[in-house]
């Protein structure tokens, strides 16, 4: 065979062989953490860990709900405050702000999304948990130290602004002038345009980025485990500490491994972790295909 | 050369204007967009209830001239317009013109159809609710009449809540000149309405502009010069973005004055 025609094949095969390589990590992981949770839950039903609340290893008990709430909560209320904040600053990115302004500003989005999480948690504690404390938490007479799930979420939510921001001025650039135009020749403002044109056109992109958001948002560890106090009870209010799942493992893994069970637990909160997300991703994915059937 | 057997031939060749105060008139018009000097001192008085083409090579502002008409040309990056545009007297380039006033008066039919990402009834009703209109029957009615208008209604009024995006090309178009006479214009600009199209849509469409011109003024950009015969008793000519020519259609086309319309009108300048 001619020289050339074997060194394509090589290529050809080679890439298929990294690529399922790199699949096939994928798997390992799952299969590495569920062997590992195994003895878990050996010894108690799924369903119980998953909605026992209360946590205290030495005695055996593993309920896992505080985390998952844990993680709920500073999730949903990151993308409370991050959604509407990056679609109405993604709009005004595209549809208002000058070409310079425009050229200035999403540069500077990368640069933020470049900061490592760990500022950010410095952040959060110097001005996000004592401004809890101080000022908002008083405000609705609350007493509370700011370590928060509302702290976590606060800090998280400017985490995800820039990789959120820049999907969706992605998404707005997409959409014709020819249609604002149809919108605009009608009488319809600029505002109106936006309301019920725009943003309507643009839909499946915004979920999309949301949903790139949350993924970041529930995997993120470091900058939230600084913020959220970590006390292993199920969050009542948003001034309460809560404890994510990935700060549960970061914070404990390689420590009191000498309890029976311990280990497996914290491989089974990974697995868990990596079921949400994965289950997050499969279910947006479905949303967006119907979305995007129906448009 | 053409055949004037499809023009219906106007009465003498010296009358160009109306009598009647003209909808759209033109002064001065001077528009720079980024520095370039786009559209010259145009001067221009576009004659009611008939169909004018405004034709001219590529680039030569014919576009510009027509969405100077409706502002659309505010939306434009660095865009200066002066001088003045009087729509009914009333110039829409004024410190007291309120831009979606204006707009409502003209419909506006681009090149490609752009169906609003909304149902058909929807995208009918789009304009008469953002001026407020929230009763259902009217809407209804609204929506039945424009439609019947356009030739669309026994197409779709089995499906008035399916998606406009799935209609065929030449259906969205039909929809989008009822979308933009629900909201009850005097002119209608149309900015190559059928450049996208087929044949057969083309034809449906530019018959609905020659009958739809007993009603509305209407003003249609075109590089198509046997559509510009076919559908209008007017015509300007724009070179460089200055108006060359501007008379009725079989002198434009036919005994052009000026040595650059001759040369379009021949073809050797595209």
């Amino acid at each position: 065979m001619n020289l050339r025609l074997i060194k394509d094949s090589i290529v050809r095969n080679l890439s298929a062989i990294l690529l399922f390589a790199s699949l096939a990590v994928v798997l390992l992981i799952v299969l590495g953490l569920g062997s590992k949770s195994i003895p878990l839950l050996q010894t108690e039903k799924l369903g119980n860990i998953l909605t026992e609340s209360i946590w205290s290893p030495l005695k055996g008990n593993f309920g896992f709900l505080p985390f998952i709430m844990g993680t709920v909560w500073v999730t949903f209320i990151s993308l409370i405050i991050a959604v509407p904040l990056c679609i109405l600053a993604s709009v005004y990115l595209v549809e208002y702000a000058s070409d310079r302004l425009r050229n200035l500003v999403l540069p500077l989005m990368n640069v933020l999304a470049a900061i490592p999480p760990v500022l950010y948690g410095v952040w959060g504690i110097l001005f996000v948990v004592p401004g809890i404390s101080q000022f908002v938490a008083p405000l609705f007479g609350v007493h509370t130290t700011g370590y928060s799930v509302f702290a976590g979420g606060i800090v998280l939510a400017v985490m995800i602004f820039p990789i959120m921001i820049s999907i969706m001025v992605e998404v707005l650039l997409t959409i014709p002038q020819e249609l604002k135009a149809a919108s605009l020749s009608l009488g319809a403002t600029k505002w109106e345009t936006i309301q019920k044109v725009i943003l309507k056109k643009a839909k499946p992109g915004i979920i999309a980025a949301t949903v790139l958001g949350v993924s970041r948002a529930f995997g993120e560890t470091v900058a939230v485990l600084m913020v959220c106090g970590n006390i292993p009870k199920v969050p009542q209010s948003i001034f309460d500490a809560g404890y994510p799942i990935p700060a549960l493992i970061a914070n404990n893994f390689g420590e009191m491994m000498s309890i029976p069970l311990y280990d497996s637990a914290l491989m089974f909160a990974a697995l868990l972790l990596f079921v949400i997300i994965f289950g997050f991703n499969l279910l947006s994915r479905i949303i967006l295909n119907r979305l995007e059937e129906k448009a | 050369m053409y055949s004037l057997s499809s023009i219906e031939t106007k009465e003498t060749q010296n009358i160009i204007f109306p009598t009647t105060q003209p909808h759209i008139q033109i002064k001065d018009l001077n528009v720079h967009i980024e520095g370039k000097h786009i559209l010259k001192n145009i001067n221009l008085s576009i004659p009611n209830n008939s169909i004018t083409s405004i034709i001219g090579p590529s680039g030569c502002g014919k576009t510009t001239l027509l969405k100077t008409l409706n502002r659309l040309v505010d939306d434009t990056k660095g865009v200066d317009v002066t001088g003045s545009v009087l729509v009914n007297g009333e110039d829409i380039y004024g410190k007291h013109a309120e831009v979606t006033h204006i707009r409502k008066k003209m419909g506006l039919l681009s090149q490609k159809p752009f169906p609003l990402p909304m149902s058909i009834f929807d995208n009918v009703a789009y304009g008469p609710r953002i001026h407020g209109e929230r009763d259902k029957k009217i809407l209804k009615g609204i929506v039945e009449t424009q439609l019947r208008n356009v030739g669309l209604w026994e197409e779709v009024k089995d499906r008035l809540d399916a998606s406009a995006t799935r209609l065929s090309i030449g259906q969205q178009q039909r929809l989008c000149l009822a979308r933009g006479l629900a909201v009850k214009p005097e002119i209608i600009l149309g900015d190559e309405s059928t450049s996208a199209l087929d044949p057969i849509s083309t034809q449906t469409i530019e018959n609905l502009l020659v009958e739809l011109k007993k009603d509305y003024t209407i003003v249609l950009v075109t590089h198509i010069l046997r559509q510009a015969r076919r559908v209008s008793d007017y015509i300007i000519f724009v070179y460089n973005g200055e108006i060359v020519e501007f008379g009725k259609t079989e002198d434009v086309l036919l005994h052009p004055k000026n040595e650059i319309t001759q040369q379009y009108v021949k073809g050797f300048i595209t």
